[in-house]
């Protein structure tokens, strides 16, 4: 099982090219917010009442660099994509060995989960600025502080409950990243709708409805929090054969119980009177927050027996 | 989506006058009860369980490494012990911690309980009668027919039945008369019970899993031991190096179970990443014959509730030890820990407390340990994991060790309390490869003669485990359902139009994710549509010549 170094070099190069197409991405989303039509209230004839009615502007230019950032959006998700497999290949593994491609996988899916969210409710596509930021920023932090080289897996992890378990784990957390982003948006919706800020054309105002972002944000969360359920159970069940017991409160495993606990809190409060709207929707962003520090901080900070993260 | 409140016992009846004591304590305790089964408290509790679980992550625990404790002990003298009182070390096994998650039990028992006898009613009840302001309902509306009020019944019965409602005919409310002084006939449907079903599973699991966990703390318990090749150990806690065990179990009634370990392989890749550890073993009772069995990372010994595990490994390098009068003691070995996963640089000791007549003729050897030795800058190190190149650089000690001193001592290293006193002093040290010797003062030949694996082997045996994974089964399932089911409800009035035929209203209460709007629409829409295939002319304009009233389209949207 020895490394392909051109494959390897390869993946490094995708990568690369990945981080270029997003922000082209992010570009384009961001001059469709900047030229993006105005909500500007416009006064039409209708009928012969002289009645003042609220009608889409002409068929916008704004939509044009939209979908100029959706294609940039995917073509950089293939080639992330690629990122990945060239990685496996090249070590002859599953691609999530240590932190550097555990954290290129999230993303993917994050991005993946915003496209299919975008083909799904087109009011979305105007977030795209607001997802493939972050998604930029995650990415390029990835590759300055956990890049490890393409090397092959410790004892430990060659178990086919790698694939079970930190697949989807990775699936949990992207799904949980756009649901977060999801949260964020809208209280900065609502706080700009608070204010009045709605016609100003100001770009918040141009983010969907305050609805469909607590929506989508729950609706992520609901199919996130399953996946993120079977990933611990999954990942106890490994714990169980590689380490010698199921659960024992190593750090990761007692934030990703936090990380369940304050969802399931969130599933809860999106239920229950008094929590519903606003404080439903921090708790979401704590969630998120403790996700991110989970990756973050017990990988690189802590000593447990999660420390596969390949940094020294 | 939480229109309905789940139901809770009723109130305590209040007397008349001045309640008794027993009547108000009962009361208190009633609105106690209730405070603490709502499901804000749920909430609140299990945020403070996450909380809880905080610095039992960021501070050492005793649990996981001892050591870390007291390297915090050490760096933080004063503050490490107003912690420890706080069992900041044992976070998971405090008693605060302990009251959250019992906290959160109670009140799972107190809200799961009362909803399970609430749903086996409900699962052999028939659906709950239609609301009187049925258009008040989220998803309502109006559709006119002129069919006579049973048969347009009938339409959305049968339009119900298809999409496989559970669906029930009343005949109005109460049988009372409406204002409008026609007694309405009403309809009510309903289906995916199984969202409660699922909902109720889920917290039931989490009650079974938490027992289960409780359970497996309790009766189970868990040694480890460092075996050297050709050495084995009974399962019994005097033979493990540590052990935990938990309230209830009895240190008489361990399995009786023993393994030997006949040989160990580590493999390495190129980089000397490590690939694989593979023990080979024989298990058996004590005076069985073993049964021979290969463990390795990832793939345990299972046996009925016991589990033995391969969870490190090392060398132990072996010496001969010869006295000036000739008496040799041939290939003494101890397992020397490794300090560095990468390259096995080990650290240890060797203790020969039994060589001569006195308690002051004792000798050990502490040092360092690599399997493939560099010298570089005068000091041995290692660069590789394998045993390529053995070399021990070790400093001899001789005087009395203390083993019998009545304190415990680490078998890893040597009493340094005994050397401070004076009555262990060095008496030697060298770098030695396989085969050289170093001879001390007194005559007495080290002889370095090869190097043993040896594997850190455990012991585990929790019987909660199979019960707390299908606990963790049936909450995912559980959970599925209550995620992925929708609740839904349709009710349905037919009451006779003024100008002739029927007016049927019609509302829907969903329960659970998504869109009920469109579904709402689409309902109503194939409702529309069979209404009119089964009018008698479609087409056929209303008495009074009015054409029929257009669908309301549904509103709230
Ligand atoms: C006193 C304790 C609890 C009560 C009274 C309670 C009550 C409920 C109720 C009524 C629902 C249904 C919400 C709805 O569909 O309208 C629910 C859903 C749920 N519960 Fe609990 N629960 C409790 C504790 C817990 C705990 C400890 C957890 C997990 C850590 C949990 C996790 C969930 C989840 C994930 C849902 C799904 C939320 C959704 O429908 O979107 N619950 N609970």
């Amino acid at each position: 099982m020895t490394v392909d170094p051109s494959l390897a070099q390869l993946s490094d190069t995708l990568f690369s090219i990945a981080v270029a197409l997003y922000s082209v991405a992010v570009v384009a989303f961001s001059a469709q917010l900047a030229f993006g039509r105005r909500p500007v209230r416009q006064l039409v004839p209708a009928g012969g009442g002289g009645a003042t009615e609220e009608v889409p502007a002409a068929p916008p230019r704004s939509d044009r660099w939209g979908l100029l950032g959706l294609a940039f959006t995917v073509l950089g998700a293939v080639v992330h994509a690629g990122v990945l497999v060239t990685r496996g290949m090249a070590a002859d593994r599953l691609p999530w060995g240590n932190m550097y491609e555990f954290a290129t996988a999230v993303v993917l899916v994050g991005v993946v989960a915003y496209l299919v969210l975008a083909v799904r409710v087109p009011a979305l596509r105007d977030i795209g600025a607001f997802v493939l930021a972050p998604v930029v920023l995650a990415l390029v932090a990835t590759g300055l502080f956990l890049y490890t080289e393409t090397g092959p897996l410790v004892a430990a992890l060659r178990s086919s409950w790698l694939a079970v378990h930190v697949s989807t784990a990775i699936l949990g957390f992207g799904v949980f990243f756009v649901s977060g982003i999801a949260s964020v948006l809208y209280l900065l919706k609502l706080r700009s709708d608070a204010r009045g800020a709605g016609a100003d054309g100001s770009i918040l105002s141009r983010l969907p409805g305050a609805v469909t972002l607590d929506r989508v944000a729950h609706r992520t969360a609901v199919f996130g929090f399953p996946v993120w359920t079977f990933a611990v159970i999954a990942g106890a069940v490994w714990a169980e054969s590689a380490w010698g017991r199921y659960w024992g409160w190593d750090p990761k495993e007692t934030w990703a119980f936090i990380a369940w606990v304050v969802y399931a809190a969130y599933l809860h409060a999106r239920t229950t009177a008094g929590w519903r709207g606003r404080p439903a929707a921090w708790v979401n962003v704590v969630g998120l927050a403790v996700m991110v520090f989970n990756l973050l901080y017990v990988n690189m900070v802590s000593t447990g027996l999660h420390s596969y993260g390949g940094l020294d | 989506m939480t229109t309905t409140a789940p139901p809770r016992p009723a109130a305590a009846p209040q007397p008349p006058a001045r309640p008794s004591a027993g009547a108000r304590a009962w009361g208190l305790w009633l609105r106690w009860w209730r405070r603490l089964t709502a499901m804000r408290t749920a909430i609140v509790l299990l945020f403070l369980l996450a909380l809880a679980s905080i610095p039992g992550s960021l501070l050492p625990q005793r649990s996981l490494n001892q050591n870390a404790v007291r390297q915090y002990y050490a760096d933080h003298p004063s503050l490490a012990p107003v912690l420890d009182r706080l069992w900041a070390f044992d976070v998971f096994g405090s008693p605060w911690f302990a009251a959250v998650y019992l906290l959160l039990f109670v009140s799972l028992v107190g809200c799961v309980v009362p909803r399970l006898a609430e749903h086996v009613r409900a699962l052999r009840a028939a659906p709950p009668p239609a609301p009187r302001r049925l258009l008040r309902l989220p998803d309502s509306g109006e559709l006119a027919t002129p069919l006579p009020a049973p048969a347009a019944l009938d339409v959305v019965e049968e339009e119900l039945r298809v999409r496989r409602y559970r669906v029930v005919r009343r005949s109005g409310r109460d049988g009372s008369a409406d204002p409008a002084g026609s007694s309405g006939m009403e309809l009510s449907a309903e289906k995916g019970r199984l969202k409660e079903t699922g909902n109720l599973l889920f917290h039931l699991s989490l009650l079974a899993l938490l027992l289960g966990l409780a359970g497996g703390k309790l009766w189970g318990y868990e040694g480890s031991i460092l075996v050297t090749e050709g050495r084995g150990f009974c399962n019994a806690f005097q033979q493990y190096d540590t052990h935990s065990s938990g309230a209830l179990v009895d240190s008489e009634d361990l399995t009786p179970l023993c393994v030997d370990l006949v040989d160990f392989q580590a493999t390495y890749e190129e980089d000397l990443t490590a690939a694989s550890f593979t023990a080979d073993i024989t298990y058996g009772g004590p005076d069985d014959e073993g049964v021979p069995t290969t463990i390795g990372v990832n793939d345990p010994l299972r046996l009925d509730g016991d589990r033995v595990y391969v969870t490190g490994h090392g060398y132990a390098p072996r010496f001969t030890v010869t006295l000036p009068d000739g008496t040799a003691f041939t290939d003494v070995s101890a397992p020397f820990l490794p300090d560095d996963q990468a390259t096995l640089a080990s650290q240890g000791a060797l203790k020969l407390p039994d060589l001569g007549a006195g308690a002051e003729d004792q000798l050990a050897l502490e040092g360092f340990f690599a399997p493939t030795g560099l010298m570089q800058g005068g000091v041995l190190t290692s660069i590789d994991p394998r045993p390529l190149n053995p070399q021990v650089a070790i400093l001899a000690y001789e005087g009395y060790l203390g083993l019998d001193s009545g304190l415990p001592q680490s078998v890893y290293s040597l009493d340094a309390s005994q050397i401070e006193r004076g009555r262990l002093t060095e008496v030697g040290g060298a770098n030695l490869s396989v085969g050289e010797t170093l001879t001390l003062p007194d005559g007495t030949a080290v002889t370095f003669t090869g190097v043993d694996q040896f594997a850190a082997l455990q012991f585990s045996h929790d019987p909660g485990q199979v019960w707390v994974l299908t606990a963790a089964i049936s909450l995912l399932t559980g959970l599925l359902a209550l995620l992925l089911v929708r609740r839904e409800r349709v009710f349905a009035r037919a009451a006779p139009s003024p100008g002739g035929g029927t007016v049927l209203s019609v509302g829907s209460l969903t329960r659970g994710g998504g869109e009920s709007a469109t579904s709402f629409a689409e309902l109503t829409g194939r409702l529309r549509a069979a209404l009119d295939e089964r009018s008698p002319t479609p087409s056929a304009p209303s008495p009074g010549g009015a054409t029929p009233e257009p669908e309301v389209p549904p509103r709230d949207r």
